[in-house]
């Protein structure tokens, strides 16, 4: 539990910041315009926060279902044969910038939300999909064979044996994913999504530095604190 | 019994299990032996359905494997491999636990079976049950692979190459036990082995199998005695059957009673345990031309005679 500590420290102090950006003016106040705002005026920075956070889950969520899937798919009986093809999807995937996804997608779907989450979900399947790969097929073939030997029907084969065994993989991935989706998020604010990235943007553009180190701030804390909270869930799951 | 009736595997245009039968008798132990390639691996894994066989029918006590769904024969039958397939996110005791599990046997109960089971294969439950399989040597994973299949007291006990990644000396006290545990159990034991020696030792009768068929189905003395093709010959070792049939006999058949110590050099001493190869070597590595052994409690002393292990090492025909 002791490793839980630094987490449970800076996540109070992101929640801090987040809620009361007030407390911290005083050492936001040299990077600002003379005269100028300290803290972001147009919108609080919780409820950004809250909504950049939104985004990422929802497109995790999203690359997870899939990603996973495809994995589980590809290594039960027959499934091994469209390995290629699942592999060249989710390579696919990632070969889109997010960026250019985000324009493509604006014509079809409009600004806002829409085709932030496309995009992160497409950016976000190649790491989840290749880790949960590794994990199931790194599993002792004898293994599975002494599963099948012992009467496990395909269920339980998959609930008590791949999945606990690949389960420090597949959250490996989680991982990966969540740390470059909650950092891409940030461009959602160039097509009218409310993320972070509106803050450091609005900061861009008035010449406020203030503004850029806070939303700045907020996305580096999320997106540490996010990858060390799995890590925490997957130590705690080894035995 | 387990019957195997004109079973065949094919995968494709290959053919791996060609036309066998086979009958092997309730509480035996069958050896099938091959060289690698010879689908003897594949008969042994149609028998628990984890291969569907081409063509033919195998029968357990007479009724028919695909009468039940493959999941439910399974938990049946015994099923042990190389290198032991213990689920190394289990403990020991989980692991034993798997097949009463399944069955829907109560806590209580599979605790029990677990421990009694550990305490059969010496090893110790307050040690060993709440360890990991990686915490283990290879010789305590292979015997808690063999408990694991023994836990919900199946008839039938399959096992591939089981002691084939111990050392010489640790697969020895391996087959032993395994013998001991056999005839406790009266386990009826399937058992797959490349290796001539280990299915000599443990099996009531061997089946050798070359591509895909089985050459030859009988007993030890059978096999090296009258090896049915060249290729049995070869299996069997030709230039060393005399001792591997000397292996087979237990010294007490040639003790003799009586006096006529006709021997000029003092009779070498022999332990009643051994078998005759290993008598016949030591009295060969003295020189003696007889040894003598203690039968019984009462110490009386018996004779065994060089000259008598020779013959018997002659094999069935005379020259």
């Amino acid at each position: 539990m002791k490793r839980g500590v630094p987490i449970v420290i800076g996540a109070g102090a992101t929640v801090l910041f987040a809620f009361r950006p007030d407390l911290f003016v005083p050492l936001l106040r040299p990077f600002a315009p003379i005269g100028g705002a300290v803290i972001y005026p147009q919108a609080s920075l919780w409820s950004l926060a809250l909504s950049h956070v939104g985004f990422v889950l929802a497109s995790l969520a999203a690359s997870f279902a899939l990603g996973f899937a495809l994995a589980v798919a590809v290594t039960r009986g027959g499934g091994r044969v469209y390995l290629p093809m699942a592999r060249a999807l989710v390579s696919g995937a990632q070969c889109f910038p997010p960026v250019a996804v985000l324009a493509l997608l604006v014509p079809v779907l409009g600004f806002g939300g829409a085709p932030l989450v496309w995009a992160l979900f497409l950016y976000g399947l190649l790491p989840i999909f290749e880790n949960a790969l590794r994990g199931l097929d790194g599993i002792a073939p004898e293994v599975r064979e002494a599963g099948r030997g012992m009467g496990l029907t395909p269920w339980r084969r998959f609930r008590e044996i791949d999945l606990p065994l690949s389960l420090p993989f597949v959250l490996l991935g989680l991982r990966l994913s969540l740390v470059v989706s909650v950092s891409t998020a940030a461009l959602g604010s160039t097509v009218g999504a409310r993320t972070l990235g509106e803050v450091v943007i609005a900061g861009l553009s008035a010449g406020n530095v203030a503004f850029v180190l806070q939303g700045t701030v907020l996305v580096t804390a999320l997106s540490v604190l996010g990858y060390a909270g799995l890590g925490l869930l997957a130590g705690g799951m080894k035995r | 019994m387990i019957e195997l009736r004109g079973v065949s595997k094919r995968y494709d245009a290959r053919t791996v299990v060609d036309d066998v039968s086979l009958v092997i008798e309730p509480r035996t132990v069958a050896g099938i032996v091959g060289t690698s390639g010879s689908g003897k691996t594949t008969v042994l894994r149609m028998i628990n359905r984890l291969a569907e066989p081409s063509a033919g029918t195998i029968l357990i006590d007479g009724v028919d494997t695909r009468t039940l769904p493959g999941f439910e024969l399974r938990r049946r039958i015994g099923y042990v491999i190389q290198n032991d397939g213990l689920f190394p996110h289990r403990t020991v005791r989980e692991n034993i636990a798997t097949v009463p599990r399944l069955l829907g046997w109560s806590r209580g109960e599979i605790a029990r079976r677990a421990d009694e089971l550990l305490e059969l294969f010496q090893l110790d439950p307050a040690v060993f049950a709440a360890r990991f399989p990686h915490e283990l040597s290879g010789g305590q994973r292979q015997r808690v692979g063999v408990a694991r299949a023994l836990a919900a007291r199946p008839n039938i006990l399959l096992m591939d190459e089981p002691f084939g990644a111990l050392d010489p000396v640790i697969r020895a006290k391996a087959q032993d036990d395994l013998l001991h545990i056999q005839r406790a159990t009266q386990t009826t034991i399937v058992l797959v082995t490349h290796d001539m020696d280990e299915a000599i030792r443990l099996a009531d009768r061997i089946a050798v199998m070359a591509d895909g068929r089985v050459v030859q189905f009988g007993t030890p003395e059978d096999l090296l005695a009258r090896p049915a093709t060249p290729f049995v010959e070869r299996m069997v070792g030709v230039s060393d059957r005399s001792f591997r049939l000397l292996s087979l006999m237990p010294l007490e058949r040639f003790v003799e009673f009586g006096t006529d110590a006709a021997s000029d050099v003092e009779p070498l001493e022999l332990d009643a345990a051994l078998d005759a190869r290993e008598a016949l070597s030591r009295l060969l590595w003295v020189g003696a031309r007889e040894g003598r052994v203690r039968v019984g409690a009462g110490g009386t002393h018996g004779r065994i005679r060089t000259s008598r292990l020779l013959d018997a090492a002659r094999g069935a025909s005379t020259p």
